[in-house]
Formats: structure tokens, C-alpha cells, sequence
């Protein structure tokens, strides 16, 4: 009796169309690169690979989850004059968080994207949704649409990672467990060229490794994106 | 002469916006006119050139093991370089109010957001890695800071004559900053490899 009493005030976990719509929002609609253009800054120099740029997604998704759900827990008490400091606080120590663990759990990495995981605290979106979101909305609510702004985000960079990736260097997942050959010539192509992989006359595309590459990209997905999409075509 | 390398190298060679694409969100955001562009892109310059040099002090004597307080602090490097950013933009804040309400009105809630711009963030975490002296970091703070004005302006200016062409419709402002952005950091990228000291010594 007591549960469905509870039920009736709204639950605290609730998973309904609303809910649902707050993570698939921003995946097409409403995401945060290419609508919204937050978070562009960080992101840009580390999907050169699809690997790093997997592991930087997961470390957005962990900050923009939390940091909104901390937020909003703490949202009546935090006084309007300092709350960007507030927030701040709130997302480096995150932000920290994240760099000790991955500092631990995998060096290379941790190297690799070096002063862009640092990047996770001015990176626009986190900042963005707080001010938008989580500073109006209950916990839970806040927690999702922290979590689906993560996924937008992670979607752009893990395509234009593949894209790079693949054309830059003919490869996907360099530098993780599962690295594979896609196209381009394998390392032994000269001495038997019946064991090279896909297209083996590719001759990896260096501009696709350059940052300006992920520029073009990112301006080509937001002109098909917007073709289909016509609704957020820019007027002015 | 360092300091002038520095600086040269700062501002065009590793520019933070077409090199490393740092500031990209203000970047886009504030570039449709020139006057506004102008405007935040001095305040970029004089936040940049001030937190620079204070949070190389911060990380050299505070945090560093053989610092004021003798033990490893890094771990707070994050929070106190973002506190110091903060406060300074809130001072930028004061003083551009006081004194040109119009580019205050005209920057409206990009002035604040300076704080997230990842440029200013981005400068002091390079400065830390790349353990510049206290006088490099100054020219790296004022050379980044004005590499980032300079590119401001410059896409602005693009923008603004874009505007008459016949650019397709869905890719019309934002796909197209993006692309000309692209095209600038490939322009940019033949300054790249130039080594200013090496001119400096013949």
C-alpha cells in the first residue's frame, strides 16, 4: 500500500516517453555539436583515432551524467551569484576523477590525450546543460539528459573518428586490443601481395589526419544532417 | 629575444584556434559581425595575458613538490587554474561594463563564458606541459591570446561577405563556419615547422 501511494507522488526513477525522449533528443534533434554547437573546443585534436576518441566520449558521458546530477541535487541551495563557481568546482573534481582513473587504468592513453581530458571542464556542453538544464530540473531528470548530451557528443566524435581513422590511416582501433586492418596495403603487402587487406592499393590520406580534416567533416555531417533535418536549417 | 619567439610562435605558428582548435565555442558563436568579434577577442587577450602568468605561479609554488607546502598538489591544478580564470573574467566583466556598456550589451552572456572558453583553460594547461619560464609564459599568454583575436576577425570578416553568396541552405552559418575554418587551419598550417629561433640566431 505504501509502495502505490509513493507511485502516485511520481517515483523517483522514472522511465517513461519524457524520459526517453531526454537521451534520444540529443542524438539527432538536438545535439550538441551540430545543433547546438557546444563542446566543439576539446574534442576536435583527439579523433584522429577512433580509440582515444571512444575513451574521451565515455569520459564526457561520466562528467555531463554526474556533474548534471550533482547540480541538481544541490540546485536549491547554490546562490545565483556563484553558481558558475559552484559548477565549476563540481565538474573539475569530476574532471579530476576521471584523470586519476584513467592515469591508472591505462597510461598510454592517459598520455595521448593529455591537456584534453583537462579540457572536459571548459569543454562547452557540460557548462551548457547545467545552466539549461540541471539548474531547473529534478535529479534524475538531469542525470538522463546529462547522459543523453554525452551520447550526442560521443556519436559525432566516434564518426568522425572512424572516418579519419579509416581513411588516414586504413586502420580502426589503432592502439587498443582489437586493432584491425581495413583498407590500404598490410605491413607485409610488398613481400605478398595476396595477404593485403581491402583495397590494397590505398595510399592512406595524410590530410584526413590533420585537425582541419575533422573541421570538414563535422561541416559535412551537419549539411547532410540538416538536408534531412530541414527544420534547423539556419535562416539568417 | 625568447619572449619575442614566443610570442610569434604563439600567435601564428601554433595558433590555439586554427592549430589546435581551442575557443571553438565562442569562436563560432560570436564571429557573425566584426565589432563583436573585435571586442571579445581583446577581452580574450587580456584575460589570457593575465591568468597565464598567475597560474604559472600558482603551479610553481603552490603546487609543485618543492612549492610552498613541499608536497605534490597537482591534483588541484584543475580546480585552482579554473578559480583563477573565473575571477579574473569576472574582473574583465566589471571593468568592460563600467566603462563601454554597448560592447557589454553587445557580448551579452558570451563575456561570462569566457571562463569555459577552452583557449584560456587550454593556454594554461600547455604552459604547464610545455614547463615554460615565467616570461615565456607571459609572450605565450599574450601571443596566444592575440593568435586567437586574429582568427576571430578574421572568419568574421568571411562571414559577414558570405552572407551575399549562394551558399546551399542546410549549410548555410554553421556548416559553412566550419568548413572555413577548416580551410584556415590548412592556410595556417604553412606557417607550421617554422622555427623563429633559428632566424634569430643568423
Amino acid at each position: 500500500m505504501a509502495e502505490t501511494a509513493v507511485k502516485e507522488k511520481e517515483p523517483l526513477f522514472q522511465f517513461g516517453k519524457k524520459e526517453r525522449h531526454l537521451i534520444t533528443d540529443p542524438l539527432n534533434d538536438n545535439n550538441p555539436i551540430t545543433v547546438q554547437v557546444l563542446g566543439i573546443c576539446s574534442a576536435l585534436a583527439v579523433t584522429s583515432l577512433v580509440y582515444p576518441s571512444f575513451v574521451m566520449a565515455i569520459a564526457v558521458i561520466f562528467v555531463t551524467a554526474f556533474s548534471s546530477l550533482f547540480t541538481s541535487m544541490l540546485r536549491t541551495y547554490i546562490p545565483k551569484q556563484v553558481r558558475m563557481i559552484v559548477q565549476l568546482v563540481i565538474i573539475a573534481s569530476l574532471v579530476t576523477v576521471v584523470e586519476l582513473t584513467l592515469k591508472y587504468l591505462n597510461y598510454p592513453i592517459y598520455k595521448q590525450l593529455s591537456v584534453y581530458i583537462g579540457l572536459i571542464i571548459t569543454n562547452c556542453i557540460v557548462m551548457g546543460r547545467l545552466e539549461a538544464f540541471a539548474m531547473a530540473n529534478k535529479p534524475w531528470r538531469s542525470f538522463l539528459d546529462g547522459i543523453g548530451n554525452g551520447l550526442g557528443y560521443g556519436a559525432i566524435l566516434i564518426i568522425v573518428g572512424i572516418i579519419r581513422e579509416v581513411f588516414g590511416k586504413g586502420s580502426l582501433f589503432a592502439g587498443s586490443p582489437i586493432e584491425l586492418k581495413i583498407i590500404g596495403p598490410t605491413v607485409d603487402y610488398f613481400i605478398n601481395t595476396t595477404d593485403s587487406a581491402l583495397f590494397g592499393w590505398y595510399t592512406n590520406n595524410n590530410l584526413m589526419v590533420l585537425p582541419a580534416a575533422a573541421m570538414f567533416i563535422i561541416g559535412i555531417l551537419i549539411w547532410i544532417q540538416r538536408s534531412y533535418n530541414t527544420k534547423l536549417v539556419d535562416v539568417s | 629575444m625568447e619572449f619575442l619567439n614566443t610570442f610569434i610562435k604563439a600567435a601564428f605558428i601554433e595558433n590555439l584556434v586554427l592549430a589546435y582548435f581551442l575557443g571553438m565555442c565562442s569562436y563560432l558563436a560570436v564571429s557573425k559581425s566584426v565589432n563583436t568579434a573585435f571586442g571579445l577577442g581583446l577581452a580574450v587577450i587580456f584575460v589570457l595575458g593575465i591568468t597565464m602568468p598567475i597560474n604559472w605561479v600558482i603551479s610553481e609554488y603552490l603546487l609543485s613538490e618543492n612549492g610552498l607546502f613541499g608536497v605534490d598538489l597537482t591534483f588541484l591544478r584543475f580546480i585552482l587554474f579554473i578559480a583563477v580564470i573565473a575571477s579574473m573574467v569576472q574582473l574583465v566583466e566589471m571593468v568592460v561594463e563600467k566603462f563601454s556598456p554597448a560592447l557589454y550589451a553587445a557580448l551579452g552572456i558570451f563575456l561570462p563564458l569566457i571562463t569555459v572558453n577552452c583557449a584560456i583553460l587550454g593556454g594554461s594547461l600547455f604552459m604547464v606541459s610545455r614547463e615554460y619560464n615565467f616570461s615565456n609564459s607571459i609572450a605565450f599568454g599574450l601571443g596566444g591570446g592575440f593568435g586567437w583575436f586574429l582568427a576571430i576577425i578574421a572568419i568574421a570578416a568571411i562571414r559577414e561577405k558570405i552572407r551575399y553568396s549562394n551558399v546551399p541552405p542546410a549549410l548555410r552559418g554553421l556548416g559553412m563556419a566550419f568548413i572555413l575554418t577548416g580551410l584556415m587551419g590548412i592556410a595556417f598550417m604553412s606557417l607550421m615547422g617554422i622555427d623563429p629561433a633559428a632566424y634569430a640566431s643568423n
